[in-house]
């Protein structure tokens, strides 16, 4: 395939392109993990979205 | 010793490169100062290749004179000024890092934003060369100066036009040697060397004078 | 309205894991048609030969990077009028994605401009007003940036996204208002196309790729922007019941 006398701008504009889009893609997959992550671990620590309970249970006083 | 001073300066590049510390803003108001420019002087591609290097010296200056004020202002805000000031570490040498740190978080990217621009601004190859260099060479010099003046300010809550104000006539003589020597390397008469020696001399001299005075300034402002 | 609900965040998050890797399914193999189209099938213009091909990439790309701010436009109307809840999650997902587009279309455009005009850019209207949209995305995604607040951060982008769409008819119109070297409309003209068919369709495919692939991302970007604002919803929670060791986490940047 004959790109002509200018072939290194059509390749090199084809190029830029995909890296550009790649790198949207990982920014967004990485993003994407590293929240995941971070939920993840605050899963851990039992935080949840949930309402809280009654203020009773909110308490530690029958625990100690 | 150099422990602290590690610690320092990536404290320093963290809090400046994390979002609100408005790093990468430099950069855009680097770009539209450079895109304001032809339609106030006309698209006239020959004229502007002429005055390239002077428009991107400008631009660098106006950009780095509007992130100077966050080099002390943040930290006067939540008391880690005062933590400095009493940490019994040399002020001077803290300021001096302070300005290296601020200067790579806000200085390089202008620097490697040049390039990119001066394509807009039809530049040759050599001059593109040249002006990056000179930057490269001229903008810690900036911010060396400039940290005088954002010391002196950092007590105003509306400092930064004041800053900016007190900046600019000791920044001339880097513009100038900046400028010249981008325009040397593209016209004959004097060789690029000249005033990009005397470009580098200026900024290791700032390196000095700005440290100290601005650590001056920050004590009296202390008091 | 079940499944369709998309104003509540949880049913969209449903949705979007339901139609995503059909999206991207559909994506990939327009973009393989696309490509095979604009490199084989697409004959060498007369007067520009193989550089033609360059516009299968740039005219998409420019295209998107208005539809994008369109979007946008329409998101901030949202925030703004009918305070959906999810309007400004899609306005501010939208944003890097119709950056990179217009940095495409600006890149791709120089080189296709140094062969054909010699020069690699010139001020005039077509592209200085592409130059500012591209002003105008960098300055909105730096504004959700400085606020710590996204809802606050969301009014006020909308405002400004609003007021920049101003620029959108002085881009489409500014190669027939103004004289300028960047060619005039042949595509979405009045009096229809007039590039000839064989070089409109594989055009016309590429376009259709490129729009799959804004979809995609978006909604991905979109589903990101729900989770990091849960993430801070739930760490201001932590901080407020005052658990150290939960509070204490990872430093998070104010993305």
């Amino acid at each position: 395939m004959d790109l002509g006398p200018h072939s290194g701008f059509i390749i090199a504009s084809y190029l830029l392109t995909a890296g550009a889009v790649l790198a949207l893609l990982v920014w967004v997959l990485l993003d994407r993990r590293k929240l995941d992550a971070d939920l993840a671990r605050l899963a851990e620590q039992g935080i949840s979205r949930a309402r809280p309970q009654q203020p009773s249970r909110g308490t530690q006083t029958d625990r100690t | 010793m150099s422990g602290w001073i590690s610690s320092l300066f990536r404290r320093e590049l963290q809090l400046a490169t994390r979002a609100g510390g408005s790093a990468l803003v430099g950069v855009l108001f680097f770009l539209a100062v450079v895109t304001v420019i032809p339609f106030g002087v006309g698209p006239d591609l020959n004229l502007l290749g002429r005055i390239g290097p002077a428009i991107l010296w400008i631009g660098a200056l106006l950009a780095t004179l509007l992130g100077l004020d966050r080099l002390f202002q943040a930290d006067r805000d939540d008391g880690s000024l005062d933590l400095l000031l009493m940490a019994g570490r040399p002020l001077e040498l803290v300021v001096l890092i302070k300005c290296l740190a601020h200067w790579v978080a806000t200085g390089l990217p202008l620097v490697a934003a040049a390039p990119v621009l001066a394509i807009f601004l039809n530049l040759e190859p050599v001059a593109i060369g040249a002006v990056t260099l000179t930057l490269l060479a001229g903008t810690p010099a900036l911010t060396f100066i400039g940290a005088i003046g954002a010391s002196l300010t950092v007590t105003l809550r509306r400092g930064g036009l004041l800053l900016a104000v007190l900046v600019v006539p000791l920044a001339i003589p880097v513009l100038i040697f900046g400028v010249s020597a981008a325009d040397a390397a593209v016209s004959d008469p004097v060789p690029f060397l000249t005033p990009f020696l005397i470009l580098c001399a200026l900024t290791l001299i700032a390196g000095v004078i700005g440290p100290i005075a601005s650590a001056a300034a920050l004590r009296f402002s202390a008091d | 309205m079940g499944i369709l609900d998309l104003a509540n965040p949880t049913r969209f998050l449903r949705l979007v894991q339901i139609v995503l890797p059909w999206l991207a399914g559909l994506c990939v193999i327009v973009f393989a048609a696309g490509l095979y189209m604009s490199f084989f099938t697409a004959p060498e213009d007369y007067q520009q030969g193989a550089t033609v091909r360059i516009m299968f990439i740039h005219v998409p790309a420019a295209w998107l990077s208005m539809m994008c701010y369109s979007i946008m436009a329409i998101s901030s109307l949202g925030t703004l009028v009918w305070k959906h809840p999810l309007a400004d999650v899609s306005a501010k997902a939208a944003a890097p994605i119709g950056a990179t587009f217009t940095f495409i279309a600006l890149v791709t455009g120089s080189l296709w401009g140094k062969p054909m005009w010699g020069t690699y850019w010139v001020w005039d209207a077509r592209l200085t007003s592409v130059l500012v949209l591209f002003i105008m995305y960098l300055g909105l995604m730096a504004l959700w940036r400085t606020m710590e607040d996204p809802i606050k951060a969301g009014k006020a982008a909308a405002i400004l996204t609003l007021v920049g769409a101003v620029n959108l008819p002085v881009i489409k119109f500014s190669v027939n208002w103004w004289n300028t070297l960047h060619q005039p409309a042949s595509v979405v003209r009045m009096d229809g196309p007039t590039i000839h068919p064989t070089i409109l369709i594989p055009l016309l495919v590429m376009a259709a790729a490129f729009t799959l692939l804004f979809f995609v991302l978006h909604l991905m970007a979109m589903r990101n922007e729900i989770l990091r604002r849960r993430l801070r919803a739930m760490r201001l929670k932590a901080a407020a019941q005052a658990r150290p060791a939960s509070a204490a986490l990872s430093p998070q940047a104010a993305e």
